[in-house]
């Protein structure tokens, strides 16, 4: 926190400087430590986050709400430009002109890039077009340097947060400890939790989700009288496997932390009924659509040139050597008439081109199963791109009788 | 009503057939609704459990929860990918949310919310009820038609939040105060906020991430939830969203019934049932369930397909009117007209019927009208007996083959219900080997199917049934003693008397609809063969003599547009336009009568250069052909194959 002293520092009559960029990963603290030291030191500032900000007026209003309250903020034309924002900022300021540097937080700065080009530029010097003692703070988990337009701007200061060590993650995971247990057990926990995750995750907060979810294992020998506080041995001894189990499930959110609680209250031999979401892959989906999406996926991994060695019944020769595997590239757009082509051939008897089989490609397409590689105007020759993985489409095969592996030029 | 009066068969007694129809759709829709709500009641009431304990949970203050308070709880709900039947679900869902558990309900569809601020803008709507305004859309759009007390207000969720909070302080304390308060934390009643994604997967992921990331800023404010609705599999979850964001949520599953499960139900109670007069022949059974199998999955669709089978058939079989109840429909046949009689008379089934009667009896029928009418009503009697019977019989030998290694008589009832409206059902060849395998069964198996045999036959009121199950136990009873080779004949004769197809009842028309082509050409509609078909053979559609040819070829007099598409159809993938002009305009002037090797072939004339352009458009806007820049001059086949 000594970085920012010299935020304070500054004086009344000199401004601060501009515009001020922190990095750091996820939960290192950049939003926290700017919270509570605006707060401490009651400094006039504006915290904003740019997801929430779907329209840069909300951005605007947010910021002349917080500093001159509801009156500025009403003054904003519909749809407001950079410039009616500078304009009433600028009107405002000099009816309550600063008296200390007044700070705009914006978190998740990154989606920054994604607006008005010259709005990122323009902030970062808001100082000189508004002619106020203001300083923009921006807050990112990404470097200075994807930051940076073309054209060039002015140079923020950037400060970096790093990662926290490992002591740190232990001291601030201890802070938050169980009201009715003492504090060097809690952090005795800690210490046996961070053993088993701390290889995997350094993230504070799913660090701190995971504390939270299984101390009550943890205290479980301790309840039922067999162990002391202070025998951690045991107690580590009692928790391991299961910590070990979390790291397959909860820490996926494979299982919600709810059922994970349930799951805990269960008798050791169920919890195993319980299945994570991955588990459950299997789709039903209506015959002719199980062979749709088998030809969409047969034209995705094949070469078009290859249509005619599968699908015409004359002898199979011809090898060409292959260099590289279809798969191995993802699967690639084709036209609708393809897969029609290659739909009839598959199925074994004749089907009307009805306009139920067209309505099932587009609730393909809803479904994701396929995805429309042309723009959905586009109505003449469509084209399209299977999105299922080489399982799934197994796995859909099998279930209509179709040797699909047998189809595929990658596995000829 | 007047739609199908007109051009409906036999006009004089339409308007009841049309009541009837009406009457017995109600009850048919009606019937389906309860069995609906009762086969979704299990995942809905566990949903409101879930909605119940996730805004009790967050009340709490114990440690643990504390900790997982900035988790959004989410349900999500799989529901097959018969993505037609959801909108009831949800429909009902939400209601019954409302009814139970919270006011604030608001549902979101996928293909309204394309990008981040008209998903918020969509969820505040609905859960505020009021105008909301996002800056930069068009001006119509955000127009405040409603009254002064819908105040437009801004598009972000801390606008929701106040609302929020004003709300339950009113309902707390019963002041209208609007004021910007903090939550209230100690507040019992706060009702959780449920938002409801209908397509999950429709969704652009990148605005529901950035929604759930704003959203679990303020869950610890508004106690949000949401639900999912899933088609395909839960693994979409964790393909949409980052760990990042999945992180926020936290998820619990619901799987409701299969969709065939659903039909089978619905079969069930609705086709296997004598208690509506209404029926379907094997043919138009079959359309309906590999519409359902092979298409989409809908069991709304089918039930529509019932509906539209129902409609056809009293708006074309004028004897319809006897499709009805039993004292309805006796009351119906004396008010039969002469004409009525007439048709009876040339029915098929009637006439079979006739063919084994005493020549005395025959002439009797032809002629005297009264007594036909008599006869009429002995029928319909028989009609309804046939199928009070047919039902509890067809579910005893589904009882009795279901079991059987690799179902020669189908898994489910529907499918042995097939194979019996198809044919004497004794006479198939899965017939037989089933009864072999049923000679083969362990005695406690097949003791334990033939009781449930018993327990079907039970409730059943007619005689024959009653006799049936009288010799059903008697059965059971020898089967107990080990006495199995005397009682075979009893078993397998059971079903001849009784699964006859309906085809051999006498006035089966009246009640079967057959027309199996109609309702295939309505719900599985082929607009590319029939515009083929209108393009090759004018004549199909117009109906003019002139255009009539033999062997599918197309005559010179035909529309442009088919002689385009007759030359088309010769060409390889791309056409030289101008070698299509020129076949054209050789067909046309030779439809004229102009001589070929005259003067003025060479040179096209202009009517006929715009005659051609038009009809090269036109089938462009069929879908024919397309421009394409691989050569100049060209147009590319969208179609393949010809002549």
């Amino acid at each position: 926190m000594t970085h920012f002293t010299h935020i304070k520092m500054c004086d009344l009559h000199i401004y601060s400087y501009p515009s001020i960029f922190i990095y750091g990963h996820r939960a290192s603290g950049k939003s926290h430590v700017m919270h509570v030291l605006l707060k401490e030191l009651e400094l006039p500032h504006a915290t904003v986050s740019c997801v929430e900000c779907v329209s840069v007026a909300l951005l605007f209003e947010q910021v002349l709400l917080s500093f001159f309250g509801c009156d500025a903020a009403s003054l904003l034309p519909r749809s407001p430009s950079l410039s009616d924002f500078v304009r009433i900022y600028r009107q405002q300021c000099s009816q309550s002109p600063a008296k200390q540097t007044r700070y705009i937080v914006m978190e998740k700065a990154e989606l920054l890039r994604d607006t008005d080009a010259n709005l990122l530029p323009a902030l970062l010097r808001l100082q000189e077009l508004v002619e106020d003692n203001v300083t923009i703070i921006l807050l990112s988990e990404i470097v200075w340097d994807k930051f940076r337009p073309n054209t060039g701007c002015f140079e923020p200061l950037l400060l970096h947060f790093p990662d926290y060590s490992k002591g740190e993650l232990q001291q601030i995971l201890s802070q938050d400890r169980h009201p009715s247990y003492t504090a060097e057990f809690y952090s005795s926990y800690i210490n046996i939790l961070l053993g088993v995750f701390y290889s995997v995750c350094r993230d504070l907060r799913e660090l701190r989700h995971l504390a939270a979810l299984n101390f009550s294992k943890f205290c479980e020998p301790l309840a039922e009288g067999k162990v002391k506080e202070t025998d951690t041995h045991k107690l580590w001894r009692n928790i391991e496997p299961h910590l070990k189990k979390a790291m397959q499930t909860v820490y996926l959110r494979e299982v919600s932390s709810l059922q994970w609680e349930q799951m805990q209250q269960m008798e050791e031999k169920e919890s195993g009924a319980l299945r994570g979401l991955s588990a459950h892959t299997h789709v039903e989906l209506p015959y002719y659509s199980k062979f749709l999406l088998i030809a969409a996926y047969l034209a995705s991994y094949n070469p078009a040139r290859t249509d005619k060695r599968f699908f015409l019944k004359v002898d199979r020769f011809n090898f060409t050597p292959k260099n590289l595997l279809n798969h191995l590239l993802g699967p690639k757009p084709f036209p609708l008439d393809r897969l029609l082509a290659i739909f009839y051939s598959v199925v074994d008897n004749r089907v009307a081109p009805t306009a139920s089989i067209f309505s099932q490609i587009s609730s393909l397409v809803t479904l994701q199963l396929l995805t429309q590689v042309s723009h959905d105007d586009q109505l003449d020759a469509p084209k399209y791109k299977c999105a299922v993985s080489m399982d799934f489409i197994c796995a859909i095969s099998r279930t209509v009788n179709f040797d699909i592996v047998k189809y595929l030029y990658d596995f000829l | 009503e007047d739609h199908f009066t007109n051009g409906c068969e036999g006009a004089d007694n339409s308007e009841i057939r049309f009541k009837l129809c009406q009457d017995l759709w109600h009850k048919i829709r009606a019937d389906t609704e309860v069995l609906q709500d009762e086969l979704n009641r299990k995942i809905l009431d566990s949903l409101l459990d879930f909605t119940r304990k996730c805004s009790s949970t967050r009340q709490h203050s114990d440690w643990a929860s504390q900790m997982r308070a900035s988790e959004i709880p989410t349900a999500a709900l799989v529901l097959g990918v018969n993505v037609p039947d959801h909108d009831m679900t949800f429909q009902s869902l939400s209601e019954l949310l409302q009814q139970s558990v919270t006011p604030h309900v608001a549902s979101v569809q996928a293909k309204e919310c394309g990008a981040l601020k008209h998903l918020m803008k969509r969820v505040l709507e609905r859960l505020m009820d009021t105008v909301v305004t996002v800056d930069d859309e068009e001006e119509e759009e955000t127009e405040q038609t409603s009254t002064q007390l819908h105040k437009s207000v801004h598009c972000s969720l801390s606008t929701l939040c106040d609302w929020y909070n004003a709300k339950t302080m009113k309902s707390k304390t019963g002041t209208p105060g609007k004021k910007r308060s903090s939550p209230v934390r100690d507040d019992p009643q706060q009702p959780p906020v449920v938002i409801i994604f209908k397509d999950l997967e429709a969704f652009n992921p990148k605005v529901l991430q950035d929604f759930i990331l704003i959203c679990s800023r303020y869950v610890e404010r508004l106690p949000l939830m949401f639900i999912f609705g899933i088609a395909t599999s839960p693994s979409t979850i964790q393909h949409m969203l980052p760990h990042s964001v999945s992180s926020l949520l936290c998820i619990e599953l619901f799987q409701s019934l299969s969709c065939t499960q659903h039909l089978a139900t619905v079969i069930d109670k609705l086709i296997l049932t004598p208690q509506f007069p209404f029926k379907l022949n094997g043919k138009v059974m079959q359309v309906l369930m590999s519409i359902f199998l092979y298409h989409d999955f809908s069991v709304r669709n089918f039930i529509k397909g019932v509906q539209l089978a129902l409609l056809e058939h009293f708006h074309s079989q004028p004897l319809s009117v006897l499709c009805c109840k039993k004292k309805e429909a006796l009351l119906n046949v004396m008010q039969l007209s002469h004409h009525d009689l007439e048709s009876i008379r040339h029915l098929l089934s009637f006439r079979r019927y006739v063919e084994k009667q005493e020549p005395q009896e025959q002439l009797n029928l032809f002629r005297d009208d009264t007594h036909l009418k008599e006869v009429c009503q002995k029928l319909i009697k028989d009609l309804r007996k046939y199928h009070k019977n047919y039902y509890p019989v067809l579910r005893c030998l589904h009882t009795l083959t279901s079991s059987l290694p690799r179902y020669p008589l189908g898994k489910q009832v529907r499918e042995l219900h097939l194979i019996c409206l198809e044919k004497n059902v004794w006479e198939n060849e899965d017939y037989q080997t089933a009864m072999k395998l049923l000679k083969m069964l362990a005695k406690d198996e097949l003791i334990a199917s033939l009781q449930r045999c018993v327990e079907i036959l039970q409730p059943v009121k007619s005689k024959k049934m009653k006799k049936a199950l009288v010799e059903l136990e008697e059965l059971l009873a020898k089967f107990k003693q080990l006495d199995i080779n005397s009682s075979w004949a009893n078993i397998t004769l059971a079903p001849r008397s009784h699964l006859s197809p309906p085809e051999s009842q006498t006035l089966n028309e009246v009640c079967y609809y057959s027309s199996s082509a109609t309702v295939r050409r309505h719900l599985n509609a082929t607009p590319r063969t029939s515009i083929q078909a209108a393009l090759s053979s004018p004549y199909y559609y117009l109906q003019n003599e002139s255009l009539k040819t033999e062997d599918g070829t197309v005559s010179n007099a035909a529309p442009d547009i088919c002689i385009a598409y007759k030359l088309h159809l010769e060409c390889g993938r791309l056409i030289n336009l101008y070698d299509w002009l020129e076949a054209y305009a050789t067909v046309v002037s030779a439809a004229e009568g102009n001589n070929p090797d005259s003067d003025n072939v060479r040179k096209v004339e202009e009517v006929k250069h715009a005659r051609f352009i038009q009809a090269v458009s036109e089938l462009e806007f069929l879908g024919f052909i397309k421009s394409t820049k691989q050569k100049t001059d060209h147009v590319a086949r969208l179609t393949w194959g010809g002549c």
